[in-house]
């Protein structure tokens, strides 16, 4: 559903798509070629997701990485 | 007191909501009160048993570590559902490895965890006399 020009940032929850080999990773990889995909550190470390079992070409961004976000897109848009 | 089998069904992942918290507190309160005690994790829920949780730069206190006490409370029926694990492309490594020590046989340690089909786990659903879903 993401438009082109738009960034994804994962959250909470949503960070379980990094899940190597899971369903829903499969499909964020289809999403990483037309966006890029960014996910917060914080949330990833709390559900013991590591960077070995976790996609590859995502960038991490902390809670100030997740503000600038804010600031370098037109508009921010959650979604539950 | 009369002793129920209570099977505490967990589909929902942790940290993103107080679900997973809540249940296992649940989990330990029926354990005090000597209850027969079962855990089924379908679904997201099977992200409660990850390893590595570290939930500190969240801001929140990590309640993991707390399922390695459940083999020291008599909780040791814990059941992860084998197409939820392999949906999300886990196994059964990329769980905590909880044990519990069995003293009718000489305390040998033993694993609570077991991974089980969507068929074998409604038999189990069906031998209990409360379920509790969270």
């Amino acid at each position: 559903m993401a438009r082109p020009s738009s960034a994804i940032l994962l959250i909470e929850d949503g960070v379980y798509a990094l899940q190597g080999n899971s369903a829903a990773a499969t499909r964020l990889q289809q999403a990483m070629e037309n966006h890029p995909v960014y996910a917060l550190q914080p949330d990833l470390q709390a559900r013991g997701i590591s960077e070995e079992n976790m996609l590859d070409g995502v960038e991490m961004v902390d809670y100030d990485g997740f503000v600038k976000l804010t600031t370098e897109y037109e508009k921010s848009q959650s979604w539950l | 007191m009369a002793t129920k089998k209570f099977l505490y069904v967990n589909r929902k992942p942790p940290h993103g909501s107080i679900y997973a918290l809540e249940s296992l507190e649940v989990v330990l309160i029926g354990a005090a009160f000597e209850q027969d005690v079962t855990l089924a994790f379908i679904d997201d829920g099977v992200y409660q048993l990850l390893q590595n949780q570290d939930s500190s730069a969240i801001g929140t206190k990590n309640f993991a570590p707390t399922f390695r006490a459940l083999g020291d409370y008599d909780v040791n029926k814990i059941y992860v559902e084998r197409e939820s694990l392999e949906l999300r492309g886990l196994s059964k490594e990329d769980l905590m490895p909880l044990t519990w020590e069995d003293e009718d046989e000489d305390w040998a340690e033993k694993d609570s965890i077991h991974i089980v089909s969507s068929a074998e786990l409604a038999e189990i659903i069906e031998q209990q006399d409360v379920l509790l879903n969270f």
